[in-house]
């Protein structure tokens, strides 16, 4: 494997890092809260869906980009009304959620587009583009940094770099705002928050807000940015990957982004080699595809660090009277 | 004192949620341009309306009740096993390996053996995800999804590189032998004189079904196990204080769920198919959950909504054969009775239950 060819591995593995990873820190917002979130499937596809559909119609991505955040915040107050209004099984709401996402995609596209389920393909104004950093071109015959600068760093659209720059601001108001101190500690000790005064329902809107918007932003992304248009379940387990990746991140925005730059680059290696032969034995293709889920397990089942979720996930909260 | 009467909990709020689901499909049927009314009528006809249609109603529904009974036994000791399709697809396995790799004289030896192995496939399957959550406490949901993935990427390899048989390019097993292939419901009622279509999939299968739904009731209410699995259910700090064990309780409930999943590969791999192929649950271990929800996680109701799901699923493959409405309806409509019995339940019950308290107030 030479060096052009490394960079191009790791180069496709920011590409598939990027919807899980914004996927994943918005799985991160809502369970921090204490809102399980299973529906992030889901959210990803309608955003894809509507972000493809707009941009196609109205040729503008940026339109498409709100229409997408639109979609995705709509499931998200579903999911709140659910799980915080009527205190619902979160879990439930969320396989719901998936479900509807699933099947309204596919029908409004056959509505609208009639392409048995999918969107025109897009123009190139109606995507997304790859942004050139300033001296990529001029650099890159320096060698080794010039290829990494200006094939690895630079030449991703800009929701890569979003994405990317979500990481430390997710830490920043998870960990230095008081906001972020509020958040954690209504999914850890949501009565403690109360009796402070703040309310643990507007909190966990919030935070399933956020995590709707974050999931719109990553379903734009599949369908403007890493593919042009929409087709029937493009997220295909994304959702559930990011999810993987936020277990085994722990709930730390940092480690998310290992973690998706790991499940990333399993992505990528599958997507370009099919069977990998390591002279004595051949791994195949399928055990790439499965890697992520057999890796989560193992993490959950401890014996690799523990996971521990935030205590108050998955709990209605019942106000005392 | 209970705030509603038992049958208004039983079937009040089911029939309340599905009429919301139902008012809000036709909705996203006329927002598609379509006529919901004449939809409804097509559906009714394509899959009541002929023998035809009562047999992949029912060929359906059998499918729904394997997978209803594994979510509903689960639902019994507070579990949720999302993990019903990775179940039913190592429970195809179960079968296939039956069917092909030993000689049966008869089928209905090879039914009971087959069904013995998918239930113990899809046992296994979901044996780890069990353990896991009894003794390490990792969430059954988490490691059940996880699970579903694990078992496609195993049987995608399974199907492609071991199982295909020889210059064939299509990943799925050989063809049964002639003695593993199951009579239909054609078979089992010619003798009666009584007609029914010969190519409608519904087979013996759907028997086995029905005796797994009685085998459910008397397991959860007529026995000891059944007993401590829904004690478990209800307090599982009480459970311990009763001298029940939460590790036993969570492994055996979860084994009985995942055979259950496992079993429904009788239906669709060995009566339909004849052969393993990629997907061949086609989201019924998921269908469960949906089914489960709505009939309360009783046996019964798992019967009855089975059918429901059965008939929805024929109706809008029928939908979609003469209209311009895709099949994902069904999925929406799935989607839409999942939320309103399942995550907005108390939004149904919280009404309900006023009304009926005031009700009582009126009679004191």
């Amino acid at each position: 494997m030479d060096f052009l060819t490394i960079i191009q591995v790791l180069d496709s593995t920011v590409r598939l890092a990027t919807p899980l990873l914004l996927a994943c820190l918005a799985g991160l917002f809502s369970e921090r809260a204490g809102i399980f979130d299973i529906g992030l499937e889901g959210k990803m596809l309608a955003a894809a869906f509507f972000s493809a559909a707009i941009a196609a119609m109205t040729g503008s991505v940026w339109l498409g980009l709100l229409a997408g955040i639109a979609a995705s915040l709509f499931l998200s107050g579903i999911h709140g009304l659910a799980s915080i209004t009527f205190r619902g099984n979160q879990l439930i709401s969320g396989v719901a959620i998936n479900f509807l996402a699933a099947g309204m995609t596919v029908l409004i596209a056959q509505s609208w587009f009639k392409q048995g389920g999918r969107t025109p393909s897009l123009m190139s104004e109606g995507r997304f583009n790859p942004i050139e950093l300033p001296f990529a071109e001029a650099l890159s015959d320096v060698p080794f940094l010039g290829p990494i600068y200006s094939e690895l760093i630079s030449g991703h659209s800009i929701l890569v770099y979003v994405a990317l720059a979500a990481v430390p601001a997710t830490w920043w108001i998870l960990f230095r705002t008081r906001f972020g101190l509020r958040l954690r500690a209504v999914g850890e000790n949501p009565a403690a928050v109360d009796t402070a005064g703040v309310s643990v329902v507007g909190l966990r809107f919030a935070a399933v807000a956020i995590c709707g918007v974050l999931c719109g932003i990553a379903g734009a992304y599949l369908a403007t940015g890493l593919q042009a248009g929409f087709v029937k379940d493009m997220t295909a387990g994304r959702g559930f990957i990011a999810l993987a990746a936020l277990i085994f991140a722990k709930w730390r925005p940092w480690y998310a982004l290992s973690a998706c730059l790991l499940f990333g680059f399993l992505q990528a290696i599958a997507l370009r080699y099919q069977n990998i032969d390591l002279g004595a034995f051949t791994v195949p293709v399928q055990v790439m595809d499965a890697l992520p889920y057999i890796l989560t397990v193992v993490i959950l089942a401890g014996f690799v660090g523990k996971a521990v979720p935030p205590r108050a996930g998955g709990e209605p909260y019942v106000k005392e009277r | 004192m209970e705030k509603m009467p038992a049958w208004a909990d039983a079937v009040l709020v089911p029939i309340i949620s599905l009429l919301l689901a139902a008012i809000l499909s036709a909705l996203v049927i006329v927002a598609i341009g379509e006529d919901p009314v004449a939809a409804v009528k097509l559906m009714v006809q394509g899959s009541l309306g002929s023998t035809y249609g009562w047999g992949y109603t029912l060929y359906y529904a059998t499918n729904f009740m394997f997978t209803g009974l594994a979510v509903a036994v689960a639902f019994h000791a507070r579990m949720f096993n999302i993990g019903g399709e990775g179940q039913a697809m190592l429970g195809g396995l179960g079968v296939a390996v039956v069917c092909l790799y030993m000689p049966w004289p008869h089928w209905s030896l090879a039914l009971i053996f087959a069904t013995l192995s998918a239930a113990a496939f899809g046992a296994a399957w979901a044996f780890l995800p069990a353990y896991l959550q009894a003794k390490r406490g990792s969430h059954i949901v988490i490691t059940t999804i996880m699970f579903n993935f694990i078992a496609a990427a195993l049987l995608n390899y399974l199907l492609v590189n071991v199982m295909r048989p020889k210059g064939s390019m299509d990943p799925a097993t050989a063809k049964f032998p002639e003695t593993t292939h199951l009579p239909t419901l054609h078979d089992i009622l010619e003798p009666f004189g009584i007609a029914f279509s010969k190519a409608a999939p519904a087979n013996v299968s759907l028997i086995v079904a029905i005796i797994a739904c009685v085998a459910v009731y008397f397991l959860i209410w007529r026995t000891r196990l059944g007993y401590e699995i829904r004690a478990f259910g209800h307090s599982e700090s009480g459970a311990k204080y009763a001298g029940i064990s939460p590790v036993k309780i969570t492994v055996v409930a979860m084994l009985i769920s995942g055979g259950l999943a496992g079993m429904m590969a009788i239906n669709n791999v060995m009566g339909e198919g004849e052969r393993l192929i990629m997907n061949s649950t086609e989201g019924a271990g998921f269908i469960g959950i949906a089914v489960a929800l709505m009939g309360r996680s009783h046996p019964f109701g798992v019967f009855l909504a089975a059918i429901l799901f059965g008939f929805l699923y024929q109706g809008g493959a029928e939908l979609a054969l003469w209209t311009s409405i895709p099949r994902e309806l069904i999925v929406v409509i799935q989607a839409l009775v999942i939320l309103f019995t399942g995550a907005l339940d108390n939004m149904v019950r919280m009404p309900l239950e006023k009304l009926f308290l005031m009700f009582r107030k009126g009679d004191a």
